[in-house]
């Protein structure tokens, strides 16, 4: 990867970018399994648009990072250090990880805050492959009755739910499609 | 257009990433207070600092903002942060609930029905529920953690004991998801009902005490009470004397100083609509006549 390309691909208008990009973050995690566009990134693959948006969007030097075997490459770590400056960290020490599922297992590594402070929890941002088909079937905060949405599994994800208010929360990215399960919801397989 | 000389809604990227995390984290554990690292704004603290960071952090610039300041649009406080944020984002303004994305508000829920798509963000002056039973914040902090909430109980039902009813009609307690007690901001208890189910997303920002906490939409928010006593939305006893309505917050307003009073909706934009569709009060000056 040349230096362009590590130039390359991150928001031309970062204010602007950044606020539409962090309404569909925000439209995501308080609608579950809601499917959102989100644009503006054009990172190195294998990480999605989508997966970049957020990235540009959360992550920041104060935020460390970490980078699953499936999207850690040195193109990738050259852009993630140009365009958002996060520390590359082992997964028990980090708020935000990125990777695909299989890759970030397992997530018991992770985060899921304290008693006071539950907040002090990981973002997992999961690549996938796709948005569809559904897999299983959310209810909680921010749904309604109940909403149908793609996840990896359900067990690891019902699992989470039974520490709440403890817990990682999770963010999906397939293309520019972004959707997220927080650590509240309920999970079930359809 | 904005004003070069600022960031695009005043707040560098930086301060908006850190204020952003907080406001997931808040809508991923509804009703628990997030601490965060609250900035100096252009404005005094009791002007709503806390409710201009989370705005700030959530506008794009396709948004339509209103604020509200005990319902109306046009007070001081409202005017001054409807214009730091024309100046600051260049956001289009609005008076029309229906037609804002985001809203900001001191003290009321709009009377019309919220919708997907809208956000509320509330200022909030005390967010912990708790503070009157406990000034330590590393005592509050660890009555949430364990839902210790025995006290806040005990204290409801003093009220009772000497009133007769629950006397706290502003700021009064929910319990969120049937974990964290939360502080509702002071709106009259009569708006509690809106908290619960409400279709918008609801974000909540405490500048001086560093606070940001959500309600994601539809979520489940039960204002404390006791099966001997349940919750009552009380609101004053009479139709709003410029609309008829019979089912909005009314604010008293006295009309002369021979005790001539008359009651109005606080919802400005409400009554206005209402009076436009040609809708009458009591008192309606078109009928005066
Ligand atoms: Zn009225």
């Amino acid at each position: 990867m040349d230096h362009a390309e590590i130039l390359a691909g991150g928001f031309d208008d970062p204010a602007a970018q950044s606020a539409r990009a962090f309404r569909a973050c925000l439209e995501a995690m308080a609608r579950p399994g809601r499917i959102q566009p989100i644009t503006g990134a054009a990172p190195p693959a294998p990480i999605s648009p989508a997966a970049g948006a957020v990235l540009l969007t959360l992550v920041d030097t104060t935020t460390p990072l970490y980078l699953a075997p499936s999207q850690d490459t040195q193109a990738t770590r050259q852009w993630i250090a140009f365009h958002c400056g996060a520390p590359i960290v082992p997964a028990e020490e980090a708020a935000f990880a990125l990777g695909a599922w299989g890759a970030l297992q397992p997530v018991s590594r992770f985060a899921i805050g304290t008693a006071d402070y539950p907040d002090r929890a990981a973002t997992l941002i999961v690549e996938m492959p796709g948005a569809t088909p559904p897999s299983a079937r959310l209810a909680g905060p921010g749904i309604e009755t109940c909403h149908e949405a793609c996840l990896p599994e359900i067990a690891a994800f019902a699992a989470n739910r039974t520490q709440f208010p403890l817990g990682f929360d999770c963010y999906f990215s397939a293309g520019s499609q972004l959707w997220a399960l927080p650590r509240s919801t309920n999970v079930e397989a359809l | 257009m904005s004003e070069a000389a600022y960031n695009f809604a005043y707040l560098d990227e930086a301060t908006k990433r850190m204020i952003r995390r907080a406001l997931l984290k808040g809508l991923a554990i509804p009703g628990y207070q997030v601490p965060f690292a609250s900035r100096e704004m252009p404005m005094p603290y009791g002007w709503g600092t806390g409710g201009v960071q989370v705005t700030a952090a959530c506008l794009t610039p396709e948004d339509c903002l209103k604020v509200i300041d005990q319902g109306a649009d046009d007070t001081t406080n409202a005017v001054s942060i409807r214009k730091f944020f024309e100046r600051t984002a260049g956001v289009a303004t609005t008076e029309h609930t229906a037609e804002a994305s985001v809203i900001q508000t001191r003290h009321r829920i709009p009377e019309q029905a919220l919708t997907e798509g809208q956000i509320l963000v509330y200022q909030v002056p005390i967010p912990e529920p708790l503070r009157f039973l406990e000034p330590r914040e590393s005592e509050t902090r660890r009555m949430h953690a364990l839902e210790e909430y025995g006290l806040m109980h005990v204290k409801l039902y003093e009220d009772i004991a000497r009133h007769g009813a629950i006397a706290t009609s502003y700021a009064y307690p929910v319990k969120v998801e049937g974990r964290y007690v939360m502080d509702p901001s002071p709106i009259p208890k009569f708006d509690n009902p809106k908290l619960g189910g409400n279709a918008a997303i609801q974000l909540f920002g405490a500048g001086r005490e560093q606070r940001i906490y959500a309600l994601p939409p539809y979520t489940q928010v039960v204002s404390l009470d006791f099966e001997d006593h349940p919750f009552e939305p009380s609101k004053a006893d009479h139709d709003c004397d410029l609309c008829g309505a019979a089912q909005s917050y009314l604010d008293e307003v006295i009309t002369d100083d021979r005790g001539g009073r008359m009651f109005i909706c606080s919802d400005t934009d409400f009554c206005a609509s209402r009076r436009a569709d040609g809708l009458r009060g009591r008192l309606s000056p078109e009928e005066a006549a």
